[in-house]
């Protein structure tokens, strides 16, 4: 019973397919949708790890860390847009954020 | 021998349960919750594949600052979550069928793919083995600090940009309250804040 590359790869593939299936489930919140990007992104860097690991490069770490840096700088950014997006129009319903002029 | 197996399905198997709680938990306070719960054995995940300072990094950045993030957004606004559940019944089929035709295609992957013959000698920095004291966060530190400088300070630039960007975003100056101007009281000179009257004597200091 050796945990392999593959047992890392199937967790984070069923990582990603349960943040693709957050956005299409939870159609309408913005919030759940954030969550469900980094979920993914989550995935991407349990691969990277992964490789990195089984391959003994650790250039694959010090990528994964510049996904977190871009994941954390996207969730900063799309919280920020969201509050000033609900105190403008006081509601975060996707099918009504459609008017690209204020 | 048996520990490490027994740690990674326990740790998968505890942050793909969470990972299905984050997309269908009916409260957002509990969504962000389970995200963190995800995070943590995510973190436990790369500790069991050696690679301790990105776990820290992971609990740190992700349960430390994006999770609490997203708990106070989401406290803080006042939205109807049961309205914008509505109709999630209606996109179950879709997604979960969009989900496992990715998730067949994946693994149908991981059955057919192999590493290049000369993967070995492609390595960009391996790893240096054998060294004692050689630690993971160091080898990481000894590569970042040197070679991957220039990405290092460009994600720097990134959440710098990312930090003004949201405080830019989000100040807004309110009218009708009174702010404190500091510049203003800075520049206050005695003559125009003393009075030095002279009060004769029997009446008062009045006008």
């Amino acid at each position: 019973m050796v945990i392999g590359l593959a047992h890392y790869l199937t967790v984070a593939a069923v990582l990603f397919t349960l943040g693709i299936f957050g956005i299409f489930l939870n159609r309408k919140n913005v919030i759940i949708i954030l969550m469900s990007i980094e979920l993914m992104l989550l995935a991407v860097n349990i691969n990277f790890v992964a490789f990195s690991v089984v391959l003994h490069d650790l250039v694959g770490q010090v990528f994964a860390m510049f996904v977190l840096t871009v994941a954390a700088a996207e969730a900063a950014i799309g919280l920020a847009i969201l509050v000033v997006y609900f105190r403008n129009r006081g509601t975060i319903r996707v099918e009504d954020i459609r008017m690209m002029r204020g | 021998m048996i520990l490490p197996a027994v740690m990674f399905y326990l740790f998968s198997a505890v942050a793909i349960a969470s990972g299905v709680m984050v997309v269908s938990a009916r409260n957002p306070v509990h969504s962000v919750l389970f995200l963190i719960l995800a995070f943590f054995n995510a973190a436990g995940l790369f500790v069991l594949m050696g690679a301790e300072f990105l776990a820290m990094i992971l609990v740190i950045v992700y349960v430390g600052a994006v999770a609490v993030l997203f708990l106070f957004v989401v406290m803080m606004l006042d939205i109807d979550f049961a309205e914008l559940r509505t109709g999630i019944v209606h996109y179950l089929p879709v997604g979960a069928f969009i989900g496992f035709v990715l998730l067949a295609e994946l693994l149908l992957i991981f059955g057919s793919w192999a590493f290049a013959p000369d993967v070995a000698r492609l390595a960009a920095a391996p790893v240096p083995a054998g060294t004692a004291g050689f630690t993971n966060t160091r080898a990481l530190g000894d590569l970042l600090y040197t070679r991957y400088i220039f990405a290092f300070q460009t994600a720097g630039m990134v959440l710098l940009v990312a930090m003004i960007g949201a405080i830019v975003l989000t100040l807004r100056h309110r009218v009708g309250t009174r702010r404190q101007v500091v510049a203003e009281q800075l520049a206050r000179v005695r003559l125009e804040t003393v009075e030095v009257v002279k009060v004769p004597i029997g009446s008062g200091a009045g006008d």
